[in-house]
């Protein structure tokens, strides 16, 4: 079966380097899979005010619920923030608090970021990874962090391979589940009864 | 089928205006809508449970039973009954006495209140919210069938030799919806007790209300009540009318900007896309309800909200003359033409009393 991939970039600016961090991610992992994935790129911009929406309502747009539906269908996810006052951006965090917190259960997740300068590459592993192990996502090791200095080096595109190769690894040995929507194994109201 | 209208009971400003009623004036206007609701001919009022501000009716069976000291027809029922945080005797004994006042014309909607800090308020643990709902609707059904009880469980003291009173009218215990927007348990409940069950289907896509009727009526017939399209659904709306649609849209358009819940969000043409929300002319309205059978099958009973956001009694006055004169009778007609056979009406007290050999 066809593997699928979710790109989640959280960049605003039009080109942002978040966008194409997550643009060189993405084909690096299509290249390390051994069969060509489908990938889907989501523009977390383009989306900003059903995420919004989502939290003042408490359910999702059409379009956002799509997103949500093939972020719990799929096999790996790529999820790329900037860098914003020490942590993932706003809009970042938004869109993960609204998806629900059994989407991503057991799916293999890379994380990355960008930002100004290589004092904040810590952000992966004290900002990203834990909110990702809350939502019980299975994350790679290796992350990619990219400041503005990196991507005059070739460093980074070394990271990256490696880091796609991990992601394609995790996918290998997956043992994601694809989510029921809890009305198929109704607890009998005997069993309810009693407690 | 029966329609009517629900009321959460809030008291919010008019945006329009800046003016915000007092306490006293919302409840009053909540008795006021109930009234009028009997006079334009629909057959139910229903009133929320809230203690907390910014919501007055904390105590829905002395609102209930002022209301039915001043209608006839008009069935007095509850959207909903915190069956969590309430003891189940004393429920047992309001509903009941309720019944006694207003000659039967009275039922009852259990709900789980979504409001975390209400259950400490009343000594309950939130994260005990489906085992109490099941529990304390175990004892409440006993209590209105059986006329001394022993019990024993674990969220309240154990009973014994106890009897509720007083009895229900005629012994006929009050017929019982359970409301619930997705919690699977509860339509379980429903199902098991062969019970209503009723979806909120307002503020959320249709999809919830969907799959918990279905799973309602799936399981009606599994625990042998009748076929799944025998089961006793009740479902919720919103709607906001004017003769012409743009005037409607106008009007409406700063009470939904600014209302609690889904206010300083999306859009209104986006929420009446996504939600059963209907703004527009009467005719708007009967083809969106003659659509929610569509998705939910033959249903029984259809309840408006129509009171909220800040709206002016005077205006939710003008919206039950539409409800009543245009759209209710419309809506009757093209119902009862499409409903299938064998499809049974909501109970009442008339309908529960034993046949007389």
């Amino acid at each position: 079966m066809t593997r699928r991939i979710v790109v989640v970039s959280a960049g605003l600016s039009q080109p942002s380097s978040t966008r194409l961090l997550a643009e060189r991610l993405s084909a690096a992992t299509v290249d390390a899979l051994n069969e060509p994935p489908t990938v889907e790129s989501v523009e977390l911009r383009d989306i900003a005010h059903d995420i919004t929406n989502a939290m003042l309502t408490g359910f999702a747009a059409p379009a956002l619920q799509k997103i949500v539906d093939d972020l719990g269908a799929a096999d790996a996810v790529i999820a790329v923030t900037p860098t914003f006052n020490a942590s993932y951006s706003g809009l970042f965090k938004s869109f993960f608090d609204v998806i629900g917190t059994d989407v991503l259960t057991d799916t293999p997740v890379l994380v990355a970021a960008t930002g100004g300068t290589e004092r904040h590459s810590l952000v992966l592993d004290h900002a990203l990874r834990p909110m990702f192990t809350y939502l019980h996502a299975s994350v790679v090791p290796l992350g990619v962090y990219a400041a503005s200095s990196d991507w005059g080096t070739g460093a980074l595109a070394e990271r990256i391979t490696k880091a796609a190769h991990q992601l394609a690894a995790a996918v290998a040995a997956s043992a994601k589940r694809q989510a029921g929507d809890g009305f198929d194994g109704v607890v009998a109201f005997e069993t309810l009864l009693a407690g | 089928m029966q329609f009517g209208i629900f009321s959460v009971g809030d008291v919010t400003p008019d945006p329009t205006t800046g003016r915000e009623p007092t306490e006293h004036e919302r409840i009053m206007a909540m008795v006021a809508v109930a009234r009028k609701a009997e006079e334009v001919g629909l057959d139910v009022f229903a009133t929320g449970e809230h203690h907390n501000p910014p919501f007055v009716p904390s105590s829905p069976t002395t609102m209930l039973g002022f209301i039915a000291a001043q209608t006839k027809r008009l069935i007095l029922s509850t959207s909903t009954t915190l069956i969590t945080t309430n003891d189940p005797v004393k429920i047992a004994e309001d509903f009941a006495m309720l019944q006694h006042l207003a000659g039967g014309r009275v039922d009852v909607m259990m709900g789980r209140g979504n409001t975390g800090p209400v259950y400490p308020w009343f000594g309950q643990d939130i994260r005990q919210g489906i085992p109490l709902a099941i529990e304390n609707y175990a004892l409440l059904h006993r209590l209105w069938r059986e006329d001394v009880v022993d019990w024993q469980g674990k969220f309240r003291t154990a009973l014994q030799g106890f009897t509720s009173t007083p009895r229900p009218l005629d012994g006929i215990a009050p017929f019982v919806w359970h409301g619930s927007i997705r919690s699977p348990e509860i339509a379980e409940q429903a199902a098991y007790y062969g019970d209503g069950y009723f979806a909120n289907h307002i503020f959320w896509p249709k999809e919830h209300t969907e799959r918990m009727v279905a799973l309602y009526r799936r399981r009606f017939e599994h625990y042998g009540h009748g076929t799944a399209a025998q089961a006793i659904v009740g479902l919720g709306g919103q709607v906001f009318m004017r003769r012409n649609s743009q005037d409607a849209v106008d009007e409406f358009r700063p009470y939904f900007d600014n209302a609690p819940v889904y206010g300083h969000g999306p859009s209104l043409e986006e929420f009446t896309a996504q939600t059963p929300l209907t703004v527009g002319s009467p005719q708007q309205v009967i083809d969106r309800t003659l659509g929610f059978r569509d998705y939910v099958g033959d249903y029984q009973r259809q309840l408006f909200l129509i009171d909220h956001a800040g709206l002016p009694l005077k205006t939710v006055l003008e919206q039950l003359d539409l409800l009543g004169e245009e759209v209710v009778p419309v809506l009757r007609k093209e119902f009862a033409a499409v409903r299938a056979e064998g499809v049974p009406d909501a109970p009442t007290h008339e309908s529960l009393k034993p046949v007389m050999a």
